[in-house]
């Protein structure tokens, strides 16, 4: 379900911004614009929707107007022209009253790169502000805001100002903030930009963690391609204000939409270093060919998987069969199953090679759902490659990097 | 350059007498009322300050001092007051107290919300940049020819005189602090569907506070600095005893007086600061 829509949006700075905006339009560039009116065009023209649980990450270089973009989404800042629909509803249009209403009811508040938590509060006090804000008694709201203090790991720290904390910390504090109050969509801007490597990593696995749980609509404004490629279902990437290109990690990577993005990408661009062999992982559990479809789905529950390979007695690749499917069928015959898996449940799939080049992997990952194969010369399954893997190689820092650093 | 000579004068001098000339002719009920009032507020505080010993007021001022700063700062004012006490100076001391805290009302009772007003609206702040900084640089003794004119002799000119010349660094102040305020905590309440009020009272003062406790303290020392001056407008207390000093040059007197003036000043300046620090350092 599509939780915002983006229509012909436009953020103009300057006293003249319509006529700028209809300058904009008519194909005047934005240095015209900027000698003729004064005007600085922010956002230009920004169309998309994101949908219910996803993490949209808006990247770019400063100065790309992305965030900018994010705090039209809440109308912290006024866009000149468009439409901003929540929920299916034009906020563009409310007054200042319905304006607050929205925030209050769709809106976790923010989280900001420099944590943005008021210094003469305690860590409890600051947590508790949002709720504060929408009247929430004082007994409710300390006791939601020590339940998140818990959840993001600050339970101890309740007392303290936010002097006496670290940096990720304070930035926990900022998210529980956020958290605490319990609306649909969380806004991050730069947040763990500030962070030092090591804990900022620590962070981004924590709000993917605390994501499996809680299913927030993530606006995730970042310049960090690293962070953007962990963190985002999709990615518009900006330049001077326009969404230059916007697509899944992997679409990005293996199409990038213009040089702009090629050169962005170029630094992580390891995919021609990277094959198949390199980041496939031992598949955790095998269905062979003679198991029933009660033990295979049981193997499956097991160990997690939402879909399993399934090897002849040869060892060879028979093809994917996935849980959902299987479990239906188990459900409708469940006084005949003692016999094979049906031919209709097994789903073909695209093998690989371990020699497969990573930019080949991306392209045939989207043809098919679910994990793939990796086979050796003799046909026989050696390793299975799943979505993550790809963006956590693609993302993450190779030591040969590292060393290399360390020469010059 | 010889035209500048030979022009007339422009008459700025008698338009100024003609509006004030007006003023008294027109709307005297204004100025009667305003000094009805300040001399109510001057006659309670200052016989609220001299209820019963002097010894009663000298253990509270103690008190606080040794509360809110610390012991030193008890110990001082223990020594202080007490010396003021002893030259017999104290009456002119509760008068020149009652004088500058009446003045200090006054001052939060416009300067507040003005500085709350010129901190949140570019054009407000535009507008009164160059009142302030008219107010700051006009030398203290003008404003004493107006207020006498309009309110006769006595305390009130003086505290109006006071008033004028010391509201000036709080408005700035006050302004400056809620400026200062980083804009991604006021955008984090905005975020939050806070309103006006919740953004003015649960953020931008809360951090501005010690910028405007500055404010605070600054309008205090100015207004302090008025005593002598408002002394000439008939105002009594410690001013009145340093001008008589001067005028009949004797150095001792001056210098006795002179001397409780800075004993209040290091008083009301420790406990203002102080105030303003506070809970800084607790954070």
């Amino acid at each position: 379900m599509e939780k915002i829509v983006v229509k012909n949006l436009y953020k103009i700075f300057g006293s003249r911004s319509k006529l700028a905006r209809d300058l904009l339009e008519k194909g005047v560039s934005k240095k015209d614009i900027q000698e003729k009116t004064g005007a600085v065009v922010g956002v230009q023209n920004a169309n998309f929707s994101i949908q219910n649980g996803e993490i949209f990450v808006i990247m770019g270089l400063s100065g790309s107007g992305k965030s900018t973009l994010q705090r039209l989404l809440n109308r912290l800042w006024e866009p000149t022209s468009g439409s901003i629909l929540i929920d299916g509803k034009d906020i563009t249009k409310l007054d200042k009253n319905s304006l607050r209403k929205v925030r209050r009811e769709h809106f976790c508040g923010m989280v900001f790169q420099q944590f943005a938590i008021l210094p003469h509060r305690t860590v409890l006090e600051n947590v508790a502000f949002g709720l504060e804000i929408q009247g929430v008694a004082k007994e409710e709201r300390f006791e939601r805001a020590q339940k998140m203090i818990d959840v993001v790991g600050l339970s101890g720290n309740e007392q303290s100002y936010p002097t006496q904390l670290s940096g990720g910390m304070q930035q926990r504090v900022g998210l529980a903030r956020a958290l605490t109050v319990d609306a649909d969509i969380l806004l991050m801007d730069e947040a763990f930009s500030a962070l030092d490597p090591l804990i900022r990593r620590d962070m981004q696995n924590e709000l993917l963690e605390l994501q499996q749980k809680m299913q927030k609509t993530i606006v995730f404004v970042t310049h960090d391609l690293d962070e953007a490629l962990r963190l985002g279902d999709r990615i518009a990437i900006m330049k001077d204000g326009e969404i230059v290109q916007l697509g899944t990690a992997e679409e990005i990577i293996a199409k990038p939409a213009n040089d702009y993005v090629k050169a962005f990408i170029q630094d992580i661009d390891r995919s021609e270093v990277y094959t198949a062999g390199s980041i496939m992982q031992e598949p955790r559990e095998i269905a062979h060919s003679n198991d029933g479809p009660r033990t295979i789905l049981r193997k499956m529950q097991r160990k997690g998987l939402s879909s399993i390979f399934m090897i002849d007695t040869e060892r060879a690749l028979v093809g994917r069969i996935d849980a959902d499917p299987l479990a239906a069928y188990l459900k409708e015959n469940s006084g005949d199953v003692a016999g094979k898996v049906p031919a209709e449940l097994v789903e073909k799939t695209l093998p690989l090679s371990k020699e497969t080049p990573l930019q080949e992997v991306m392209v045939k990952i989207q043809q098919v759902p679910g994990p793939l194969p990796v086979l050796d010369e003799k046909k026989h399954l050696v390793g299975v490659i799943v979505r993550g893997a790809i963006i956590a190689a693609l993302s993450s820092h190779p030591e040969t990097d590292e060393t290399k650093g360390e020469d010059q | 350059m010889n035209f500048v000579l030979t022009i007339p004068k422009l008459p700025l001098d008698e338009w100024v007498e003609w509006i004030v000339a007006f003023l008294r002719g027109n709307v005297r009920w204004l100025f009667d009322g305003i000094r009805n009032g300040l001399n109510w507020v001057l006659g309670n505080s200052e016989s609220f300050l001299s209820i019963g010993h002097p010894l009663v007021l000298l253990g509270l001022l103690v008190i606080l001092a040794f509360v809110i700063v610390g012991w030193r700062m008890g110990l001082f004012t223990l020594l202080g007051f007490g010396y003021i006490l002893n030259a017999g100076l104290w009456p002119e001391m509760v008068q020149t107290l009652s004088l500058v805290l009446t003045a200090e009302i006054f001052i939060l009772l416009f300067g507040l919300p003005l500085g709350i007003w010129a901190g949140r609206n570019d054009r407000v702040h535009t507008m009164l940049r160059p009142v302030l900084d008219f107010l700051q640089t006009l030398p203290a003794f003008v404003y004493l020819i107006p207020a006498v004119m309009f309110f006769g002799i006595g305390m009130v000119p003086g505290a109006v005189a006071t008033l004028i010349f010391a509201i000036a660094p709080l408005i700035r102040l006050t302004s400056l602090g809620i400026r200062q305020v980083p804009r991604d905590l006021v955008e984090a309440s905005e975020a939050f569907g806070a309103t006006e009020l919740q953004k003015l009272f649960k953020v931008q003062l809360p951090v501005a506070r010690t910028t405007i406790m500055a404010g605070v303290n600054q309008s205090i020392m100015l207004g302090l600095s008025m005593v002598i001056i408002a002394a000439m407008a008939g105002a009594q207390g410690l001013g009145r005893e340093v001008l008589a000093a001067i005028q009949r040059v004797d150095v001792g007197n001056g210098f006795v007086a002179g001397l409780a003036v800075v004993i209040l000043a290091i008083f009301l300046d420790r406990l203002t600061a102080t105030f303003g620090e506070k809970k800084q350092t607790k954070a």
